[in-house]
């Protein structure tokens, strides 16, 4: 082959700017040999490197953050300001996943180094799929992605819930996969069409698919496409009707792999999704706007009204996670008339991520073994036997319940205004009416914690209450808490921050 | 606009939440209370001292005083910590710091159970309190009034009495309906004036030169309406006020029915009617029956039905709500006026009653008026507070409610005659239910059960830990009975300089 070809192509391969997925690649690796080359007794230890490691990420990300918008490895990845805020939530979202998981892990006979390594390649997926320009680069990440997930869903093996979970999510992956492809499969098929106007040498890409579909507005094959390109999407932020699967597999997935697919993978997908509908599919407004319109409002009526009756706690989350998918999605639909919705929506998952991991801390130290069946009579009492866990629990949740003066609220906030001025009351109407049946299951919770009577307190949950959280875990928690309230009262730094201010 | 160097505002709302913020990080045991009498007197004395300073501080556009602005990093959006008093904010922030004060007072003296979370809970009620009736900006507004709701429904869950549990969830649902329903309201207006501030002196310049339209602002109006409604307990939506009173410790419950549950009225007086006085105007005639005949005969009636004297209590505030909404109503400079001065009489009687209340069950171990009788030989100083408190209550001339229910029936008088007799007889509801229960209580005959109790465990007078906080009330509820100009003369020219829109409303 040609030199200077072989060079021309190497041109556009900027390595050093995807440094944070390689490093975490790297990172992923160092972990498998430092289990091969430390003696037994050192393995602890690994984790701690793990989480060390992706700190010094989050530091040298921090230190490096603006970024010019630039494509990178010919069109394929696109490096924007949008894209480094994801990054940042990824790193977050594993670093917390890390510190779950080492307690989590501590009562499981299972392999714990494996663990930690595929969830620093499921990050660095995370990243590159939001980065993507690329159909064929958005499907490999993706599938990297799932492929990751569900060795992570099914790891408490013995368990067989957990199996079920693995199994449940294998089949709806492969389903949503399958919608995802075949909605490209369209796309690409009728953008390089050579009869019609418009038409593209590379329709895998968002630019040259953008450019058709604005000559083509109303072309039938082109919107069933993206109805099924959306479906896929939709799987992934477990909005209605294609949020089935999430009841079983949080129930049965590891407590930190359900904050891992409550938190970053539908944060993911609502990256892709803002993406998508604001790049890629604005000509095809009519179509997007009433479909996410539909589902929007579906899914925070499904969610609130299915989380009402749940004891078990990983299932409540997970519907009212859906609930919440609901309200990102309300933002996402008043995008396409006030810009400031994409700054909501992406201040909303980072209140969520807040909020998320210090409930998600606090299941996870009151799981136990038994990861699977957490009740909420098992929050009776938790005040008294805890405090401080009670504390990080009421916080979290009223941050999710999107109380004053927490994140959550000003995230709600924000997603409201921006629908008000699109013009959304309809939806509006319908996110009240949600966030009012919401108060009512998450004050349920807090009242099982703080208000019931000592003869309600269960012993496994007063012995693991009083066992405590631990330093990393107990730190992360207070550090979660304390960004709620904060956040909840100066929101300068983080608005400023999301809207590339 | 800087922030100047001193400001007492801020002050009143950082110093309880620093002194909570200190509780939570685990201060010694006996620096708790000494610290917290501190962060109750803080915001009373500001409010005392701006009380005393407001006549003669330079005012500024809409007669705003004491004005100071920090921002927190979303002046994009027109959200920024504005703080300021006029002329109907004055009153209110002054009924915050003093019923703070006594709530601070009585809980410090009670003997509850954990008490450094109790008193942590309400010293962020307090700076919730101070701070919503200092915000100039809706926002914080808003802000601050869920500040001081969720520490009511913890205090109310946790260390209240009977049917806590139901009680509590009850009003975080009500409370949170309605406060939802006033959040879309207030956004509602933010969108539509485009003047892309919260500030309320940027939206009602804004207003001014370009009113919303009419279908808009019914809608919104009718939003505001029943979400600040519920919030006040506008009948049919006033369930949860008796229960939850009646559940509620009684700091909680002197914060909340004293002060706290002024914000919807306040929120209709200060940002509604200015804001949208055509809504208003179409709204007024609904609003006024269902005050009178729902809030002041129905509620009046079901009053004198309680045996309970919590409950009593708490649905009597209930009641004279719907004086408050009857002067809303009426729509006049007079009738806003009148409201002001009924929000801070009914406050410092509400609360006042609410803490006598807790006093007397201490001493008969009941809170049902059956079983009571003749505690005024054990108690006489309590019986006196009681008598001051009912006659307060009642709208006795020498007590501030006299000036604050005479004025709306004069407003209401032209407003509609009709209504201004079912009002009146509210006045003797009123008189009948206050007066039956000072008198089952404190004289008559002594209950057999009473008789059991008191020789158990033989009743004492009031100390000086509870006559203090009691006094505060009284003291304060005579001045302004007295002297009502005090407060007056910055309602008047808060509601008729700069030519008022409630005006225009009529």
């Amino acid at each position: 082959m040609d030199v200077n070809a072989l060079q021309g192509m190497a041109v556009g391969n900027p390595w050093y700017a995807i440094w944070p997925e390689l490093s975490l690649g790297c990172l992923a690796l160092l972990l498998l040999a430092l289990e091969m080359i430390l003696p037994r007794a050192a393995h602890g230890r690994i984790p701690l490197v793990s989480i060390a490691g992706q700190l010094g990420i989050l530091a040298a990300l921090a230190f490096n953050f603006s970024t010019p918008y630039s494509a990178a490895f010919n069109d394929l990845l696109m490096l924007s300001p949008q894209g480094q805020l994801m990054r940042v939530f990824f790193l977050i979202s594993s670093i917390f996943v890390s510190i779950l998981a080492r307690r989590s892990l501590s009562w499981q006979r299972v392999p714990r180094v494996e663990f930690h390594h595929v969830v620093l390649v499921v990050a660095a997926a995370m990243m590159l799929l939001v980065e993507s320009r690329n159909f064929v680069m958005l499907f490999v990440a993706l599938e990297t992605v799932t492929v990751g997930l569900y060795i992570l869903v099914s790891y408490y093996r013995s368990n067989p819930r957990t199996l079920e979970a693995g199994l449940k999510y294998l089949v709806m992956g492969a389903l949503s996969s399958a919608l995802l492809l075949f909605g490209i499969v369209l796309l690409y098929g009728v953008a390089g069409s050579p009869g019609l106007a418009g038409r593209t040498g590379d329709p895998m890409q968002y630019a040259g698919l953008a450019g058709f579909l604005e000559a083509n507005p109303n072309n039938f094959l082109a919107a069933a496409g993206i109805v099924l390109v959306l479906s896929g999407v939709a799987f992934k932020i477990g909005a209605f009707p294609f949020q089935i699967w999430i009841p079983d597999v949080y129930q049965g997935a590891p407590t930190p792999v359900t904050a891992l697919l409550a938190v970053a993978s539908k944060a993911a997908g609502f990256a892709v999704l803002v993406v998508l509908v604001t790049e890629v599919f604005a000509p095809y407004a009519w179509l997007v706007g009433p479909v996410l319109t539909i589902m929007a409002a579906a899914t925070i009526l499904f969610g609130n009204l299915a989380a009402l009756k749940q004891n078990n706690v990983k299932r409540l989350i997970g519907l009212s996670g859906v609930s919440h998918a609901g309200f990102i999605l309300l933002a996402v639909v008043s995008a396409a008339r006030e810009p400031m919705a994409i700054s909501a929506v992406y201040f909303y998952l980072y209140a969520y991520l807040i909020a998320s991991f210090a409930v998600f801390g606090v299941m996870t130290v009151l799981a136990g073994s038994d990861d699977t069946e957490q009740e909420l009579s098992d929050y009776a009492g938790l005040a008294k036997e805890s405090p401080f866990l009670a504390g990080v629990l009421a916080c979290g949740l009223g941050s999710l319940a999107g109380i004053p003066p927490f994140a959550g609220f000003m995230a709600k906030l924000f997603v409201f205004v921006a629908a008000f001025k699109a013009g959304h009351f309809g939806l509006i109407a319908i996110a009240v009416a949600g966030v009012v049946i919401s108060i009512y299951y998450y004050f349920g919770w807090i009242r099982t914690a703080y208000f019931s009577d000592e003869a309600a307190v269960s012993p496994k949950t007063a012995e693991r209450a009083r066992a405590g959280a631990g330093l990393s875990l107990g730190i992360a928690l207070a550090v979660l808490t304390l960004a709620s309230i904060v956040l909840g009262f100066y929101q300068g730094p983080l608005w400023g921050w999301v809207s590339g201010r | 606009m800087s922030a100047p160097a001193f400001d007492p505002l801020l002050l009143s709302i950082a110093a309880p939440l620093a002194v909570a913020l200190a509780i939570a990080l685990g201060l010694p045991k006996r620096w708790v209370v000494k610290l917290a009498y501190a962060g109750f007197a803080v915001p009373a004395v500001m409010a005392l001292g701006v009380w005393w300073r407001f006549g003669s501080a330079a005012k500024e556009a809409h007669g705003y005083a004491f004005l100071s602005r920090y921002s927190t990093g979303m002046d994009q959006f027109g959200i920024g910590l504005k703080l300021g008093l006029n002329g109907i904010s004055l009153p209110l922030f002054v009924l915050a710091g003093l019923v703070g004060f006594a709530a601070g007072l009585y809980a410090i003296q009670s003997k509850a159970e954990r008490m450094k979370t109790y008193l942590l809970l309400l010293l962020v009620m307090h700076a919730g309190l101070m701070g919503t009736f200092a915000s100039v900006d809706v926002f914080f507004f808003y802000f601050f009034h869920e500040l001081a709701l969720i520490p009511t429904f913890i205090m109310v869950g946790v260390w209240g009495g009977r049917d806590r549990t139901y009680a509590a969830m009850m009003m975080t649902i009500y409370l949170t309906v309605g406060a939802m329903l006033s959040l879309v309201g207030l956004i509602a207006i933010y969108a539509k004036s485009g003047a892309s501030s919260f500030d309320i002196m940027v939206l009602r310049d804004a207003l001014a030169s370009r009113p919303l339209g009419e279908v808009t602002q019914r809608h919104i109006f009718g939003l505001l309406l029943f979400g600040f409604g519920i919030l006040v307990s506008l009948w049919p939506f006033h369930s949860w006020a008796p229960l939850g009173y009646g559940a509620a410790p009684s700091s909680a419950a002197m914060l909340h029915a004293g002060v706290l549950k002024k914000f919807g009225l306040y929120g209709l007086l200060q940002i509604a009617l200015p804001l949208l006085p055509f809504g208003a105007s179409q709204w007024s005639h609904t609003l006024a029956v269902v005050a009178a005949v729902g809030n002041v005969l129905v509620i009046g009636l079901v009053t004198m039905a309680q045996r309970d004297l919590k409950q009593m209590v708490g649905y009597s505030s209930v009641m004279h709500m719907g004086y408050a909404f009857l002067g809303i109503a009426a729509g006049s400079v007079l009738g806003a006026g009148g409201v002001v001065m009924l929000m801070v009489a009914h406050g410092l009687s509400v609360a006042l009653l609410f803490l006598l209340s807790t006093s007397i069950h201490h001493r008969t171990r009941t809170f049902d008026m059956e079983q009571m009788g003749g505690l005024a030989q054990h108690a006489p100083v309590l019986a006196g507070l009681f008598l001051a408190a009912t006659f307060a209550s009642v709208g006795l001339p020498g007590f501030a409610n006299f000036w604050g229910e005479l004025p709306i029936f004069v407003a209401l008088w032209n407003f509609s005659p009709a209504l201004t007799v079912a009002a009146l007889t509210g006045t003797v509801i009123s008189a009948i239910y206050g007066l039956r229960a000072a008198a089952r209580v404190f004289f008559g005959p002594q209950s057999k059960a009473f008789i059991q109790v008191a020789s158990a465990n033989p009743p004492s007078d009031i100390g000086w830990a509870e006559k203090l906080p009691a006094f505060v009330l009284v003291a304060t509820l005579l001045f302004v009975g007295i002297w009502p100009k005090s407060f007056s003369a910055a309602i008047d020219r808060a509601l008729t300089n700069p030519p008022a829109a409630v005006v225009a409303s009529r």
